[in-house]
Formats: C-alpha cells, sequence, structure tokens
C-alpha cells in the first residue's frame, strides 16, 4: 500500500492508493487461508483518496486491512475521506456484533482526527452492517453528525454516491451467494481437518492394537478405511453443505449435513460393495459419515448471514443428542467390526 | 437468486406499534428486509428473516423495537456452555 501524506487544517492526512497492488492480493490470499495469522491491520484514523477538500464525502469503516483495501479499491476516480475506527482488526459486521464497531469508538475517533476540522458538512456515511453497532440518533445527539446508512458491500459504494447517497433496495440486503460461500470454506475446512487427523491417528493406532493380524497389515488395511471416510465426512459437511446450502433438503443446518454425509455414506457403501464386496469394515462409517457430517455442517451457522441465535440454540437442542448418540453408536459398531474380524481369523 | 430463510416462529424480534413514528430507520437498516413502513408505520413484514442483528432496535429512536441480539453461531453457543470465553465465530470474511 503506497501512502504519501496530505496536509489539511487538522494536520497531515495519509492518502492511499485506490489500487491494490501485488502484495495487497497476496495478503488478502493469505488471509484467507489463515496462513500466517497475523494480524492484518491498519492504523486507525483519518485517510484521504483523490483530491478530497472540505465538502467531500466521508466513510467510516474498521481497520481490518481487508476490508480497508476493500474500500479504497472501491473509491477508484473519487475524492473522498475515510475514517477507520479501531475494531482490534475485525472486519465491521462481526466488529459491529461485539461492540467494537460502535457509538463510542465512532465519538472517540472523530475527536481524534480533527475531523471537524477538515470537513465543513456532518454526514458520515457508515456501511450498513455498521447499524448493529452504532446508533445514528445517538451519533447525532453527541457529536452532531449525522450518520447515513450506505450500501452494505464496498463494492456499490461508487453507485451509491452517484445516485446522491442513495442505496436501491439490493445494495440493503445481504447476500450469501455461491461465491461467498465458497470463499468461507477454508476457514471451515482447516480446523475440521485438524480434528480429523486427531481421530485418524487414534482410531487407526487402535485398528492396528486390535486387529487380527500383524500391527502394520491393520493398520494399512483400516487405516485407509478411516482416513477415507473421515475425509469424506469433512468434504460432506464442510465444503459440499455451503456450496449446495440453498438445494439440501432442511432448513436446519445440521439437517442439511445430515442429508449430505447420508449419501456420502451410501456412495462409500456402493462403492466398497462393488469393489472388495466385504462390507462389515464400512458398517460403521454409514452411521458416522452422516453425524460428523451434521456436526460440520451445523457449525457453518457462525459462516452465514441468516441464522439467528434463537434458531441456532433450537437447533441444537435437537441435533447435538442425535449427533452425539450417532457417534457413541459409531463408535460401538466400529469396535464391534473389529471384533467380530479378529473372531473371525481365531 | 435462492431466497434464505432459517428456522420457521422462533425469532424474539417484537415491536410495539404504539410507540413507533414510523421514521423508517428500521427498514433501512435491516440486511434482510424484514421491516417495512405500512401507512406511516413500521410493520414486521417477513419475521422469520430475522437473523436478530438487533440493527433495528439499536437504531429505533422511539424504543419501539426489542429483539434478543447475538450471533447465530453453533460454536459461540458451544463455547458459551462450555464456559469458554473470547473468540467466537465471526470468520474473518465476514465484511
Ligand atoms: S425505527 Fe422505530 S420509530 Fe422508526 S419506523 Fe422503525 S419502529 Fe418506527
Ligand atoms: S434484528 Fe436485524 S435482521 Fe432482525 S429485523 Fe432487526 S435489523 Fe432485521
Amino acid at each position: 500500500m503506497n501512502i504519501w501524506n496530505i496536509s489539511t487544517p487538522a494536520g497531515p492526512v495519509p492518502r492511499v492508493s485506490t489500487r491494490l497492488n501485488l502484495a495487497d492480493r497476496l495478503g488478502m490470499c493469505r488471509v484467507r487461508w489463515g496462513i500466517g495469522r497475523m494480524s492484518y491491520t491498519v492504523e486507525p484514523g483519518l485517510y484521504a483518496v483523490g483530491e478530497p477538500d472540505q465538502n467531500s464525502e466521508v466513510l467510516v469503516t474498521a481497520n481490518y486491512r481487508m476490508t480497508f483495501d476493500h474500500v479504497r479499491s472501491a473509491l477508484s476516480n473519487l475524492d473522498a475521506w475515510i475514517l477507520v475506527l479501531d475494531t482490534n482488526g475485525i472486519n465491521v459486521w462481526c466488529a459491529a456484533g461485539k461492540g467494537t464497531f460502535g457509538t463510542k469508538e465512532l465519538l472517540s475517533r472523530i475527536e481524534a482526527s480533527g475531523l471537524t476540522l477538515v470537513i465543513n458538512h456532518r454526514r458520515l456515511i457508515v456501511p450498513q452492517l455498521g447499524a448493529v453497532g452504532i446508533a445514528a440518533h445517538h451519533v447525532k445527539e453527541l457529536s452532531g453528525f449525522r450518520v447515513l446508512y450506505g450500501p452494505i458491500e464496498a463494492r456499490d459504494i461508487n453507485e451509491y454516491l452517484a445516485n446522491g447517497l442513495r442505496a436501491s433496495g439490493s445494495m440493503r440486503r445481504k447476500t450469501f451467494s455461491v461465491r461467498e460461500r465458497a470463499a468461507l470454506i477454508p476457514m471451515e475446512l482447516l480446523p475440521a481437518l485438524k480434528y480429523m487427523a486427531v481421530i485418524a491417528v487414534t482410531l487407526t493406532l487402535l485398528a492396528g492394537l486390535m486387529g487380527s493380524g500383524s500391527f502394520m497389515s491393520d493398520v494399512l488395511r483400516f487405516g485407509k478405511t478411516t482416513i477415507a471416510s473421515l475425509l469424506l465426512a469433512v468434504a460432506a459437511g464442510a465444503v459440499l453443505v455451503p456450496l449446495l446450502l440453498p438445494y439440501l433438503p432442511g432448513r436446519s443446518f445440521s439437517m442439511k449435513g445430515f442429508w449430505m454425509g447420508l449419501a456420502t455414506a451410501l456412495a462409500v457403501f456402493l462403492f466398497v460393495l462393488k469393489t472388495t464386496g466385504s462390507v462389515m469394515i464400512v458398517v460403521p462409517w454409514i452411521v458416522l459419515i452422516p453425524a460428523l457430517s451434521s456436526f460440520l455442517a451445523m457449525n457453518f451457522t457462525g459462516s452465514s448471514t441468516y441464522t439467528s441465535l434463537s434458531g441456532v440454540r433450537r437447533e441444537m437442542r435437537i441435533a447435538v443428542p442425535l449427533q452425539a448418540a450417532a457417534s457413541i453408536l459409531g463408535v460401538i459398531l466400529w469396535f464391534g467390526t473389529m471384533l467380530t474380524e479378529r473372531g473371525r481369523v481365531l | 437468486m435462492n431466497r434464505f430463510v432459517y428456522l420457521p416462529d422462533v425469532v424474539s424480534l417484537q415491536l410495539n406499534d404504539n410507540r413507533c413514528t414510523g421514521c423508517g430507520m428500521c427498514a433501512i437498516v435491516c440486511p434482510h428486509g424484514v421491516m417495512t413502513l405500512e401507512n406511516g408505520r413500521a410493520l414486521i413484514a417477513d419475521r422469520d428473516a430475522c437473523m436478530e442483528c438487533g440493527a433495528c432496535a439499536r437504531n429505533c429512536p422511539a424504543d419501539a423495537i426489542a429483539v434478543q441480539a447475538g450471533v447465530g453461531c453453533a460454536q459461540a453457543v458451544i463455547n458459551a456452555a462450555l464456559g469458554r470465553t473470547g473468540k467466537a465465530c465471526c470468520t474473518i470474511d465476514r465484511e
């Protein structure tokens, strides 16, 4: 990000480019995949794009670098101010939910930045989702600034400004398109794979110890099924459910995950039936895959843009006991399979 | 585009008609088009689409809306049940 200062009555204000360079894009990519786990922030305060003056609009945003980059890149060929609130590097919506993108922080950032010296109007454009944390009437009362809620997505800012600060209906609706859902998959996938690795190692070692053959041959034989089944459960719950969300039956996410898992389990069953004919080894997985998939899908509620807390609580009251029961049953079946395998050889 | 609707008849959203002055703020801030204005008064037009974000209640100058605001996230509910605090579920991609 290239920065150079412009001078204002409130002192120098950094001016940022509206073009994203290669480093910015790489940064976005790294954050998406959780690489480095560094906090990806910008310094809170006032910024300029283009050649803003006393009459230019002020856009309020969070100090999460990716959000900031989206906003500035949406402002190409425009002259505007950007007021960045300190949200601890968290995006607008989440920070508004936590209260850090809130009335208090906005008021103190207006003060600290000397904004009233820089502009001679009293309007602020706050992204609509910021309304979760900001009370426009309180801001007006306490600072004299009128909060105008702008579009949800940064990419609509240009049109919003061109329309004389009017947002169309579609700019005001939070969507959950397949692209948005796909972008969230890495965040679902990485933790899921970590847990599955632990389960896979445990079960495979147990299989080696309990099986009828030598330790290594049992590890190989059962390890393959275990790892393949767990990976498929993750694929169903953390990849396919997000992608196919609106097309899966049921309204609760755990239900969608269950059906996706059941379909996956049946596919595994048919595949094993066709190739090896010995289906005993996959029987526990017919129960375990849907249970795991259902659980992973349920966790996707946190990334979705339309689930309510009351709804999630209701869904969990029914789903969690069932998932737990199915998991216990699956594990019992798994031990049962191991013991029968052993009995057959003895 | 597919319309996403979560579970029916579950949200805690409440509107007190007597207090409403018809300013229209709730309809502006709602990300799911739950609130509309009819005859100069707010109306819950699509209750089941509400995600309990709380934006309408926070921005109602007449205090006419009540909702138990929260994040609809299973992981947060689990964390709360286990007594874990701190990071809930907001993922970095929510913008
Ligand atoms: S924000 Fe409050 S006063 Fe304004 S229309 Fe909505 S309910 Fe009525
Ligand atoms: S709580 Fe949020 S989703 Fe529900 S009506 Fe209010 S603004 Fe809309």
